[in-house]
């Protein structure tokens, strides 16, 4: 009846298991009882659950990152702590735990914290940087939102019930294979990725369409900002790259649950094929990482330089560049599976071309700064914090992408440091610079300064700390996912890594207290105006936070700049001659549900429940019927409402008289 | 401004410099920064060089970086202000070919230093070479010397100055072969054999390991290679086979269970064609190997299955 499910999956075996098992539980339960006792419910229903709004829907994928960051910067400071004691010994967590750790840190930092913030940011951007009322496919947005979520919730769930895959976060077999990894671990991975996966594919789907069908009538693709640009990337990225992880995924999930032979040790399966495939889509990824944070990064240096982009042209061409060259490079993450030299050098020769059209984009931000009026936002700090500390990350890249220098350093600390080197600065500095920049635009009140700019010291020290001391211990033989080693030379480095770690705990702390002073004050430092910081881009013309319908007329796109361009002509806020209707999507509940039932069948299958699995499709199945045959998905917003929101905008902008960056007078 | 110059500015450029120096430290009796073996030192040479090449355009971003934000700092920066300016076809030019130049000059090492240090490349003549077959297992090495009918557990030794040739496959998941200070990597799969070659220059104990995580015992799965002179090899060889210690189906099969931690051992003879049947183990079908070079020509130390 409950297939591989019963007493003995439960934490009990170890008090570390247990502990992280009763947290999860109790934080949940936590926030049950809150909502319940507050009477919440069917407000969080009704305005945020069911809500096909592109700016709610972002809000809430950046609130799961949030808590995923949390969630796997735990697992982080774990493997700190152990390793900075583990010399000869096996420190507090056993060699099955410590494989969990890493495992979960990697899988849920890519795809429950990265993802999703990346996701969040594009959700509420994108759409107004466009001049558009919506994305192309509204209830789609729903649904990847929801499967993204039940990947989470797969995973966390792991720490409950059962455990996580010890694999690592690329899942390479035969290690990964049934024979070697019988438990329930990899089941979680495969099917957290399978669900979440086919979220994103939706998600890039959603966005080409998005970008290329409901810009503002006058805009032209070279009119388009930056961020647009990089997400129109990052989205063709994720709808070819994805497809990719689904099918790697899927191949293993055949090979552990119905014993097929495409990965196995014997019979004809060849590991080397998994390898392929799952960097196939694993590099792709990192741009699908990476282009939004620099997108971010051109906004908000344009924006806090209070001048115009340099080299706009360069920039389109670059990230253009780097999203073709992107599939071509994946050999890189296996120059030691023995290939001949002519393959490896020219995958050797395809990664290092990319640092090209990256060079060009950092300068193109420096120039950027130069002649500008710098100020130093949060958003700006962490800009310049990912300037200086990128281009060591693109260096040892460049280091890494010659194949006889990856021989010494494969599969070690150095490459550890390298990928965080390049992810921290490159992804999460954007995501944070995104969140600081765009935070009043989503929320309609600015973020505390004092505590954005404790939070980005810490965590560029802290980054410092904890990630030069891996370059160095690459250097002397150290590899990566060791539980315990046996050289007492490596242990002073490893203590300042813990070091480092503490660093960034306390900054992610600043930035919990960041968000609390910020919501207490939220009435003092309300974004009255729409435009905090004099910026440039068409999001910018709506309130803070916008209304449902985000522009009541469409705006007339002449420049780059758009609404730069309007501001300097004096027609930024011009009222419309009249108003008309505007249709919206109306809320629904299906996509929760499909997420649901997305999380059943993933959890079933982990657990050989097949009753559970074959309800769950068939919940799958009913509610797409229920979908397709709803007559009422839109809903009409009137003109006289639109223009009433509309007027007391104009009136209330024009009590507060907005002069140019006054927010930082 | 001052804001930002004030001590936590101070406290992380402190900081920095430490860790450089520390790290300076550590770094120069690294394996890597210090090594032993000809193949090694070409590949930290060239690592070098990348680096030394890619200075060209890191130090001046990290100046410009640093002088753009001091000089066009809003309150209190001297440069002059000019909002639309975002055009310069001279500095366009520059971003672009400067990289593109030094990437060029790279590819052509890469392309170079590929086929140099390729580590199927044999690196000497067969009578300078000892030929070893090495088998990844849960979780320690196995060392087998076809020529000389003896194996070793978790010690690879061979005489300095003399090239070591290495199959390897594995009896168990995927496992990455490395010893930093000799250079090279290679990974060692179940029914394949791949190929890697290196020598030491120098006489020492080089700690090599499995880099690929393969469970439990993963982080205990270290070897030492022992460079040793000729009459020292000698010796070892005779230990070897002083052991009355045979490595036949039976004994292999024991070996191969999972052990942690395990501890160095010797084989004073090992079954000929052991290392063909553990690939056949694997190969239901003809066996797979990643090239299609014919596989290195194996002496049997003697016939048959008794101990000699």
């Amino acid at each position: 009846m409950l297939g591989r499910l019963g007493f003995d999956s439960l934490p009990f075996y170890s008090a570390i298991a247990f502990g992280g098992a009763s947290i999860t539980v109790l934080g949940g339960l936590a926030v049950f009882l809150l909502v319940t006792y507050f009477g919440k419910w069917r407000y969080f229903w009704d305005e945020w659950l069911t809500s096909l709004d592109h700016k709610r829907i972002g809000i809430m994928y950046i609130a799961l990152a949030l808590v995923m960051l949390v969630r796997g910067f735990v697992d982080a400071l774990m493997m700190r702590s152990q390793q900075a004691i583990a010399l000869n010994n096996d420190g507090y967590l056993a060699p099955e735990h410590f494989d969990q750790v890493f495992s979960s840190h990697g899988t849920i930092m890519i795809f429950f914290m990265a993802m999703p913030f990346l996701t969040g940011l594009i959700n509420i951007v994108v759409p107004q940087q466009l001049g558009a009322r919506d994305v192309a496919f509204p209830f789609m947005n729903s649904i990847s939102l929801w499967l993204t979520a039940a990947g989470a919730a797969l995973v966390m769930v792991s720490l409950v019930i059962g455990k996580f895959s010890t694999a690592g976060w690329t899942g390479y077999p035969p290690y990964s294979g049934a024979e070697y990894s019988p438990g329930v671990g990899v089941d979680y991975w495969i099917w957290a990725l399978l669900v979440s996966g086919v979220g994103s594919t939706m998600t890039g789907i959603n966005f080409v369409v998005t970008i290329i069908k409901c810009r503002a009538p006058k805009m032209r693709l070279m009119q388009m900002p930056l961020f647009t640009w990089t997400t129109l990337c990052t989205s063709l990225l994720m709808a070819f790259a994805f497809p990719a992880l689904t099918v790697v995924a899927a191949m293993l999930g055949l090979d552990r649950i119905l014993g097929f032979h495409f990965f196995t040790n014997d019979a004809g399966g060849n590991m080397m094929n998994y390898a392929n495939l799952i960097w196939i889509w694993g590099h792709p990824e990192v741009y699908i990482l990476i282009l939004p944070a620099f997108g971010v990064f051109s906004e908000v240096t344009a924006t806090f330089s209070q001048k115009r982009l340099f080299g706009y042209r360069s920039l389109v061409y670059a990230t253009a560049v780097i999203t073709i060259l992107s599939f071509t490079v994946w050999l890189h993450h296996f120059f030691t599976m023995g290939s001949s030299p002519n393959v490896n050098a020219v995958f050797g020769i395809a990664t290092m071309i990319i640092a090209v059209p990256t060079g060009v984009k950092i300068f193109d931000w420096v120039f950027t700064m130069y002649k500008g009026r710098i100020i130093f936002h949060p958003a700006m700090l962490f800009t310049i914090g990912f300037l200086i500390t990128f281009v060591l990350g693109g260096v040892s890249g460049v280091l890494l992408a010659i194949p006889p220098a990856d021989f010494l350093m494969h599969n070690s600390t150095f490459l550890v440091a390298h990928f965080h080197n390049v992810l921290i600065p490159g992804a999460v500095f954007g995501y944070f610079a995104g969140f600081q920049y765009w935070f009043p635009k989503a929320t309609g009140f600015t973020l505390d300064r004092a505590w954005g700019v404790r939070s980005f010291w810490f965590w560029i020290i802290g980054f410092y700390l904890a990630f030069m001391p891996l370059y160095a211990l690459g250097f002397m033989g150290m590899s990566r996912r060791m539980e315990r080693y046996e050289m007492a030379e490596w242990q002073p480095f490893l203590i300042l890594a813990a070091v480092g770690a503490l660093s960034v705990l306390i900054g992610i702390f600043c930035q919990g207290m960041q968000l609390y002073v910020s919501i207490r004050d939220r009435e003092k430092n309300k974004d009255i105006t729409g435009d905090p910081y004099n910026a440039r881009t068409l999001e910018w013309q709506t309130s803070s936070p916008p209304a449902e319908y985000n522009f009541a007329k469409v705006p007339d796109v002449q420049d780059i700049d758009a609404f730069w361009d309007m501001k300097q002509r004096g027609v930024a806020y011009a009222p419309a001659r009249e108003y008309e209707d505007i249709h919206l999507p109306r809320n629904t509940g299906i996509g929760v549900f499909l997420g649901g039932l997305g999380f059943l069948v993933g959890f079933a299958v982990t657990w050989y429940i097949w009753w559970l699995v074959a309800l769950g499709f068939l919940g799958v199945l009913a509610c797409l019927i229920t979908r397709s045959s709803q007559d009422h998905t839109y809903e009409i917003i009137p003109a006289a409402e639109i223009e009433a929101h509309e007027k007391a905008r104009i009136k209330a902008l024009e009590a507060h008289k907005p002069t140019p960056g006054d927010f930082w007078s | 401004m001052k804001h930002f110059i004030s001590k936590p500015f101070i406290t992380g450029i402190t900081l920095l410099g430490l860790l450089l120096v520390l790290a300076g430290c550590g770094l120069q009796t690294s394996p890597v920064a210090d090594p032993k073996g000809p193949i090694a030192i070409l590949e930290r040479d060239l690592l070098y060089t990348a680096f030394f090449i890619m200075l060209i355009v890191v130090i001046p971003v990290y100046f410009m970086v640093f002088w753009f934000i001091w000089r066009y700092r809003a309150k209190g920066g001297t440069g002059e202000y000019k909002p639309e300016w975002h055009k310069s076809s001279i500095i366009e030019v520059i971003v672009w070919s400067i990289p593109a130049a030094i990437i060029i000059t790279l590819g052509y090492l890469v392309w170079t230093y590929s086929y140099k240090l390729d580590p199927y490349k044999k690196i000497a003549t067969p009578e300078n070479t000892i030929n070893v077959q090495v088998v990844a297992q849960d979780w320690k090495w196995l060392f087998i010397y076809p020529d000389l009918g003896i194996a070793s557990v978790n010690e690879l030794a061979f005489p300095v100055d003399k090239a070591i040739s290495l199959q390897l496959t594995s009896d168990t998941v995927m496992n990455s072969f490395l010893i930093p200070a000799l250079g090279g990597q290679i990974y060692a799969m179940a029914g394949m054999t791949s190929q890697l070659n290196l020598q030491a220059n120098e006489i020492g104990r080089f700690r090599g390991r499995n880099t690929q995580y393969s469970g439990d015992g993963f982080s205990m799965q270290f070897f030492d290679a022992v460079a040793m002179t000729p009459e020292e090899f000698d010796e070892w060889v005779a230990n070897a086979k002083s052991q009355a210690k045979p490595l036949s189906t039976v004994t292999y099969d024991q070996l191969a269970q999972p052990t942690i931690g395990h501890d160095v051992e010797y084989f004073s003879w090992v079954k000929p064609g052991l290392y063909e049947e553990i690939l056949k183990k694997y190969a239901r079908r003809p066996e797979t190997t990643l090239r299609r070079h014919p596989p290195a020509t194996t002496q049997p130390a003697c016939e048959g299955d008794t101990p000699c």
